[in-house]
């Protein structure tokens, strides 16, 4: 079928199949690839994206359900002069990352969360990231991270 | 994992997603949030030929207060439930378990409707609303009807609506201030429920018991008869059946909510504010 969205703030256009995931939408079609395939079975959180602005998980949503929709990947955060979201930023200087596999899903995990909720406490972003699984086990420093980022953007 | 081929139709109307259904014949299904369904899809559990989208039937999803119940279209998503205001003073049981649905991601994109129709007996809701004694509201081509909770589910992933019916509306009745609860035991936030339960006042419902959400009968008529919180939680297996699976042996299923009952009944009472 065709569909048009926006990904990234760039309109695109395209004729798939319908039973295409989003997920291989977004890195076959248009070689967004920082969105990771983790488990598959809507688990993992690897494959998390932003649909119209709140977290979903990309493997378990059809690139036909977000026809018309606006998708935020990884490769859409920076600002048009190239600096790093908050979310980034802190996720590097809290050292929130090991093997970096499910770095791309935990930091659109967050940047929903904040948005939804722009002063967590600390357990409040761990519940906020359960549908998130890190293999190296780095969730203390993803933690402290969307905690930073939480704070720049209060200004602190 | 790709699901097998379909056919996806967008529909744009509830007349229009019973027009697309018809025309679909009958490997045709209604598809919502499709956390359930697209999951069991690319596992090949299910191969539906054309899946008709209704999510963005955004008429089907409220929540609204109609004085003595509460009306909650069956497209509201877990999300908008559990951030809902009224659901959080007059209905605090169903907005806290759909704040416990699997994880952020799932609540935003899932459905109340499409997690009942699709009746799971693991999931969270349909034991909710069977402990809220819900009414289900179907429409088809030939009108709509009233369905009572405890006809609604029939058997696993079998529910009384017919084969051109589209749940729209789930009524709740107001339960007052009696104390209520929701306790799961999961190995990781995002599994299903190796064993759940909802209490409402004397309601007590069971999740992952059977083959259908349960009401734990034994104990609500122990606790109606004035049997004393822990004889009355020793009761909750009574009649019960559960599956052994990967999770748990039926046996485990059975200890396991007795446990929960025993934790939901005296939390429910902790909270118990009518007099």
């Amino acid at each position: 079928m065709d569909i048009a969205l926006t990904v990234n703030g760039s309109e695109v256009k395209a004729d798939v199949a319908d039973r295409t995931l989003l997920v291989h939408f977004l890195r076959e079609h248009l070689d967004l690839t920082a969105t990771k395939v983790g488990c598959d079975t809507s688990s993992c959180g690897a494959c998390t994206v932003l649909l119209d602005g709140q977290s979903v998980k990309s493997c378990t949503v059809l690139a036909a359900q977000a026809d018309g929709r606006a998708v935020t990947t990884i490769e859409g955060l920076a600002n048009d002069s190239g600096e790093w979201h908050a979310v980034q930023r802190a996720f590097r200087a809290e050292h929130g990352l090991q093997c970096g596999f499910c770095t791309s899903g935990m930091v659109m995990a967050a940047v929903g969360l904040l948005s939804e909720n722009d002063s967590p406490t600390e357990e409040e972003v761990r519940a906020g990231l359960e549908g998130n699984l890190c293999r190296c086990t780095g969730y203390h420093n993803i933690v402290r991270a969307v905690l930073a980022a939480s704070r720049e953007g209060q200004g602190q | 994992m790709i699901p097998a081929t379909f056919t996806y139709k967008r529909a744009r109307s509830v007349e229009d997603a019973f027009d697309l259904l018809a025309a679909g014949g009958d490997e045709a299904k209604y598809l919502a949030g499709g956390q359930s369904l697209l999951p069991l899809m690319k596992l090949r559990l299910a191969a539906p030929e054309m899946l008709v989208d209704v999510g963005r039937l955004d008429e089907l999803s409220y929540i609204r207060d109609e004085g003595n119940h509460i009306a909650i279209g069956a497209l509201t998503s877990h999300h908008v439930l559990a951030t809902s205001h009224l659901l959080a003073s007059d209905l605090p049981l169903l907005a806290h378990a759909a704040g416990q649905v699997g994880d952020p991601q799932v609540r935003h994109r899932g459905t109340i409707g499409g997690s009942l129709a699709h009746a799971d007996p693991a999931a969270d809701l349909p034991a909710v609303v069977l402990a809220l004694d819900a009414t289900l509201v179907a429409r088809g081509p030939g009108g709509g009807r009233e369905i009572g909770v405890h006809e609604f589910f029939l058997g696993l992933f079998e529910t009384s609506l017919q084969p051109d019916e589209l749940l729209t509306e789930i009524r709740v009745p107001k339960p007052g201030r009696a104390g209520w609860s929701f306790q799961k035991f999961t190995k990781r936030a995002i599994d299903w429920a190796i064993v759940g339960v909802a209490v409402q006042g004397g309601n007590v419902a069971l999740v992952n018991m059977g083959q259908t959400p349960l009401r734990a009968g034994a104990v609500e008529r122990a606790l109606a008869s004035g049997s004393w919180l822990p004889e009355a939680a020793a009761l909750a297996a009574d009649g019960t059946s559960p599956s052994d699976d990967l999770n748990g042996s039926s046996a485990y299923r059975q200890h396991l909510a007795r446990v929960l009952v025993t934790r939901a009944l005296q939390e429910a009472r902790s909270r118990d504010k009518s007099d």
